[in-house]
């Protein structure tokens, strides 16, 4: 009777065992790295846009305030973007001849809106509130980055869940005094562990309860 | 319903037979199936979904559902990394908006022509709910289940969109042409020849517009069809006064009503305020308490009956002995001798008439006959009610006509009427027996029809122009008290559509105009200051009718009853309390809930007493026909427990095959059967037919058996043992292996009070607005799959024939030691930091364990995908969704969140201004549309919240407390008010 097993079966069952253990690290790794990479998530990378609107310009540049645009953001859930009429409150004395400009002046004729590229969406399942982050003091750049530095609009984090999940388990280290939400190159004093651990318990935030799971899906 | 083979009809129940088990001791029941022990309650007592292994793959039907109903509101794809998003600002952003914030009006909707208060909730341009007008008359901050429904006529995609010569597609410029024609035709004939159809209208706009049109064209006719009218009121106030009065009721001062089949809870323009006043009178919380008592003589069953402390079914055409009986009873005759009612029963009644005096009340159903009405004021004015509960008004919705429906057919077919304009109205539908309006239509020269679907009527139109949604026009409307209100658009119309008020302008010649500068123009004693205050109030101040001050004469002005109770089956038709006449047939929400006795969904039945189908062997679904006077419909049998015996109720609103739900429903067309304006009919005929249908009911759905459920009490009982409740209850358990929580910030909790729920259904329909509950069909509601996250059970207790009735709304109990949060494998339903169940979607993957294990069976899951997400072809209908709740896929449980967006969006509002959320801030939408406020919700952990008192109440009790599961939701048992004359053994007891 022949052998069942070659010489070689032995080699071949550890490669496939090794093999597939490789395998499914490699897999395993992909799996934990990719979704969280820039590639799937879309940090850094502008969209175009009708317009090729810099807010490195108006914010960096010029120093205009976000809620000049951006109203509904110490109120609403959304903060709002500028109805064409916002724009033309400068553009109709600056620049009103630029061709950069001209799906703005066709928009205020005709009365059709801009279709701007959203840069920074949550899933529909997700229900942001703008007004309450800004009142508790998250500043506007720690979730949407230095926009004063960026020349196109691009995403600065992964908005994932497990991202928001961070900040809502350890608030703390995200915090400001909320008269500073809307600085763009703010710097830390000295003793703000302190200031935070008071603003804490000044501004009523019960890290505890931030976590369930309707504060954020309903 | 749907046609079964034979082999499968319901099984023949044995009624002696359930006399008998009823006769000894036994809980509260559902149905007769229940009764019987029958499979098909079996099934659903067995299995939540019975049907999971019955169920056939997805039929056409539901394909052409899923088209018509529901959508997404932007869920194109439920994934975080769809980038190609295009966000879209306004050009010049209006005053006052913020996107993101949701923007409140106040307006009236049209209930048969009278208004009700409305506030809608408008996010971005778009209205996506109906709350009631805390400042208006007829609404009192509540709602009912038809005016929820107004946000989804609006989107409906079924609506006529463009206006239509002789069927084609025309534009509106063609249409003024023709119009322009027929205006220089009737100038030249002074009106010749023209005839207006309208619909009851309490608008003094339109009323003022349509004596401008008269006065322009003299010898133009105006005519008013209306299907459901109730003319009697005003008949026998003419007869006693000399000028047609309508009643106005103060149940707030009523000690005593009797109600002479008179559904004044759910039936009627007043019908909210008529609640909310009635119920206040019977809130009781300590045994010193005092409530009013009302007896109930009906001619069908009708949740006034179920809510009544006693009542007598009869059939329709013995009220007016009963009437005469009682108005001779107070009178002081002996009469009353051929009275058909128990002797004891009328003495009782008329000793507590005589002791309550000028705080009785005799109210009489609108479609009563003028005797009845005649009696009852005389009746009144001799109590001394008449100027205290009762007071008589001018009526709101006068307009001096030239006839009917009738007399428009007789016009024409002497042919002095040869063009017609229908507006609104849908007399091709609505028509009675005997009368050919499509023949009298058809040899018309010229027939408009303006109106907000291409109806029955549209059809046959050379002229349809589409009309605009009332949550698209500028009018105005008065309440049934007379108070005028202003209606205001919430969005511009959707399609090309055009207000009445245009239309009548175009017809005196005016062809550019609008509504808005029509409305304006009519109350010039409005300055602009008081127009404002007028539209954010919803209502014009002091407005309302004066009362009427009146003195009946002693012999009813010669008012005698007809002479036609006697042999042979009384018919009495009744309006579907949805559908109404059918103008709602096309609103799947409406289709789909459940009648609130019944719990027939998507379709209606012929209601005929246990005695009867005893009598004639019939069991429920037999096809039995109907015959009366010359006409006669074939319609599915179902008995009614309490119904009165030799009676067939009949409802109107169904059987119409114009628009794409309605064609979906089953459902018999009563109007074929009716003659004239008659509301009941005597001495008709019924035979049953071979073959059966299974009417689909929702009554066995998610049954709780065999449990002290609904547990009840007399006040003379309560005033014994305050805390009944406990009486025989199983003790509750202490110890729990479950997880302890602890609450340290809210513990939001709900309290329902039975004493005070009438089962209007309004709170069903509330949260299907605002929680996005979709639709899901005859088929999917047959097999026990509607999707209401809160339901309304309805408990019978006592004999077949003359059992009392009790509702009980089941929302989610947010159990403490919740059973369905530790059996979750996937963490989907998990407990709050203030005590919620909460389901999050995302995470479900559908096992549904937790539903099994859900003692209360109030989770409800998706089987199939009931809206779409794709935007393309999801419709208009996707504008009616709450932007604030996810809208759920196929394969997710859902359920009752005590609608968690509202508690989040008063919690950030709270955290803003830096305090703590007030007492009654959070109001779910199932409490703020209930118009007896029923239903307390708040935060458990302050102690002077008003939950926290209505929880301390000695009849508060917790469904199912032996299980342990703590509810937070609890109920406060019910308490009648039975005379003690009359009372029955044992009257404390629980179910």
């Amino acid at each position: 009777m022949p052998q069942i097993f070659s010489k070689n079966a032995d080699g071949v069952a550890r490669f496939v065992i090794w093999g597939s253990c490789a395998v499914l690290l490699i897999v395993a790794a992909i799996g934990t790295i990719l979704p969280r990479s820039d590639l799937v998530t879309g940090v850094g990378e502008p969209l175009a846009q009708p317009v090729p609107f810099s807010h490195k310009h108006h914010v960096g540049q010029l120093g205009i305030d976000c809620r000049y645009c951006h109203n509904g953001v110490e109120t609403s859930s959304s903060a709002g973007l500028p109805a064409t009429e916002v724009c033309m409150t400068c553009h109709s004395q600056l620049f009103t001849n630029a061709d950069m400009l001209a799906p703005v002046r066709a928009s205020l004729a005709s009365g059709k809106p801009i279709e701007w590229q959203r840069v920074n969406s949550v899933p529909d399942f997700v229900f942001f509130n703008h007004a309450i982050h800004i009142d508790k003091g998250v500043a506007c750049e720690t979730c949407h980055g230095r926009v004063d530095e960026m020349p196109l609009m691009r995403r600065a984090h992964t908005l994932s869940m497990e991202w928001c999940l961070g900040c809502h388990r350890n608030p703390g280290p995200n915090l400001r005094p909320p008269q500073d939400v809307f600085l763009m190159h703010w710097q830390p004093p000295e003793d703000i562990a302190e200031i935070r651990r008071q603003l804490i318990g000044m501004l009523d935030i019960h890290p505890e309860s931030m976590t369930d799971c309707y504060v954020c899906h309903r | 319903m749907s046609a079964i083979a034979e082999e499968e009809a319901a099984p023949v129940i044995d009624i002696a037979a359930l006399r008998k088990r009823l006769g000894s001791d036994r809980d509260m029941w559902r149905s007769l199936d229940e009764i019987a022990g029958t499979p098909e309650f079996q099934r659903f007592v067995e299995a939540e979904f019975p049907s999971i292994a019955e169920r056939l793959p997805a039929r056409p039907n539901r394909r052409t559902l899923l088209k018509l109903m529901g959508a997404s509101l932007s869920l194109a794809g439920l994934s975080a990394c769809s980038r190609a998003e295009s966000i879209v600002p306004y050009v010049r952003q209006p005053e006052m908006l913020i996107p993101g914030k949701p923007v409140f009006y106040a307006t009236a909707l049209s209930s048969d022509g009278f208004g009700i208060g409305a506030i809608i909730e408008s996010h971005e341009g778009r209205p996506t709910k109906v709350e009631g007008n805390p400042d208006h008359p007829a609404s009192r901050g509540a709602t009912d289940a038809v005016m929820q429904a107004a946000v989804l006529t609006l989107f409906d995609p079924d609506r006529s969109r463009t206006p239509l010569k002789d069927g084609e597609p025309a534009s509106y410029g063609d249409f003024l042409k023709d119009m322009a024609g027929l205006v220089s035709r009737w100038t030249a004939s002074q009106g010749q020849g023209g005839a207006l159809l309208i619909e009851p209208t309490t608008s003094p706009t339109l009323a003022a517009q349509i004596d401008a049109l008269r006065a322009r064209y003299p010898k133009l006719k105006l005519y008013r069809h209306d299907p459901l009218a109730t003319p009697a009121a005003a008949q026998a106030s003419q007869a006693l006064f000399g000028s047609a009065l309508t009643p106005v009721y103060h149940f707030d001062r009523a000690e005593t009503v009797v109600s002479l089949d008179a559904d004044f809870l759910g039936e009627g323009p007043g019908r909210l305020a008529h609640a909310r006043d009635f119920t206040a009178r019977r809130r009781v919380r300590s045994p010193s308490d005092r409530m009013s008592r009302l007896y109930a003589v009906e001619s069908t069953p009708t949740i006034t009956g179920a809510t009544a402390d006693h009542r007598l079914a009869i059939k329709p055409s013995s009220i007016e002995a009963i009437a005469a009986g009682l108005k001779a009873a107070l009178g002081g005759q002996a009469g009353a001798s051929r009275s058909p009612i128990d002797q004891a029963w009328m003495a009782a009644l008329v000793e507590d008439l005589k002791t309550a005096g000028r705080n009785a009340l005799i109210i009489v159903g609108p479609h009563q006959s003028a005797f009845v009405h005649a009696a009852a004021l005389a009746a009144n004015a001799t109590l001394g009610a008449l100027g205290n509960t009762v007071d008589l008004i001018e009526p709101p919705d006068a307009l001096p006509v030239d006839g009917d429906l009738t007399a428009l057919c007789e016009a024409i077919g002497q042919t002095a009427v040869d063009t017609v304009v229908v507006l609104a109205a849908n007399p091709l539908h609505t028509a009675s027996a005997g009368l050919d309006v499509h023949q009298a239509f058809s040899s018309l020269k010229l027939l408009v029809h303006h109106g907000l679907y291409r109806d029955e009527t549209a059809f046959l139109a050379h002229w349809h122009t589409p009309a605009t949604h009332e949550l698209e026009s500028w009018s105005d409307i008065r309440a049934y008290d007379g108070t005028a209100s202003l209606v205001q658009p919430l969005i511009v119309p959707l399609y090309d559509g055009k207000t009445i008020h245009e239309l009548l302008a175009v017809l005196g010649g005016q062809f550019e105009t609008d509504a808005l500068s029509l409305v304006r123009r009519h109350w010039p004693t409005l300055d602009d200051e008081g127009w404002r205050k007028a539209l954010r109030d919803g209502v014009i101040a002091n407005s309302a009718a004066r009362p009427v001050s009146v003195t009946p004469p002693p012999d009813l002005a010669g008012l005698k009853p007809a002479a036609n109770a006697g042999s042979g089956l009384d018919i009495r038709f009744v309006a579907d309390p949805w559908l109404r006449d059918g103008r709602f047939a096309n609103a799947s929400w409406l289709q789909e809930l459940p009648r609130p006795l019944t719990k027939i969904v998507w379709g209606n039945a012929a209601l005929i007493s246990p005695v009867t189908a005893e009598r004639l062997k019939i069991r429920n679904g037999k096809i039995i026909n109907i015959a009366s006077n010359g006409a006669d419909i074939d319609a599915p049998a179902w008995i009614v427990p309490g119904h009165p015996d030799e009676t067939i109720t009949l409802s109107f609103g169904f059987g119409r095959k114009v628009g794409s739900v309605a064609a979906l429903a089953e459902g018999h067309d009563a109007f074929p059967l009716r003659h004239g304006s008659e509301w009941f009919a005597t001495a008709a005929a019924m035979t049953p037919r071979d073959n059966s249908v299974r009417v689909i009911t929702t009554q066995h759905h998610q049954a709780m058996e065999g449990r002290a459920l609904v547990r009840h009490a007399s006040l003379d009982a309560f005033r014994l043992t305050p805390d009944f409740v406990r009486k025989d209850a199983p003790p509750s358990p202490m110890e729990s292996l479950y997880p302890e929580w602890r609450y340290d910030q809210e513990a939001w909790a709900m309290a329902i009070d039975l004493s005070a729920c009438i089962g209007c259904m309004a709170c069903v329909s509330a949260c299907q607005a605002e929680n996005n509950i979709a639709p899901v069909g005859p088929q999917e509601c047959e097999r026990g799959h509607e999707m209401h996250w809160l339901r309304v059970d309805r408990y019978y207790d006592g004999s077949i024939d003359a059992p009392d009735t009790f509702f009980q709304p089941v929302p989610c109990m947010h159990c403490e030691k919740a059973p369905c949060e530790v059996v979750c494998p996937v963490n989907a339903t998990v407990h709050t930091h203030d005590g919620l169940n909460a389901q999050v979607y995302n995470r479900c993957i559908g096992t549904r364990y937790c539903s099994q294990n859900c003692p209360y069976k109030v989770r409800r899951f998706n089987f199939l995908d009931h809206q779409s997400f794709n935007k393309e072809e999801a419709g208009p209908e996707q504008g009616v969704h709450n932007p604030n709740v996810s809208v759920r896929s196929r394969g997710v449980m859902e359920k009752c969140t005590y609608c968690v967006q509202r508690i989040s969006a008063k919690r950030i509002q709270a955290q803003i201004e830096n305090r703590d959320i007030a007492d009654g801030e959070v109001v779910t939408a199932c409490q703020q549309a209930c118009p007896t406020q029923a239903i307390t919700f708040g935060d458990r952990n302050r102690k002077d919240a008003k939950v926290v008192r209505e929880k301390a109440a000695p009849q508060n009790y917790a469904l199912l407390e032996e299980l342990n599961t703590r509810p937070r939701t609890t109920y406060l048992g019910k308490i009648s008010n039975p005379s003690g004359k009359l009372a029955k053994p044992g009257e404390a007891t629980d179910g």
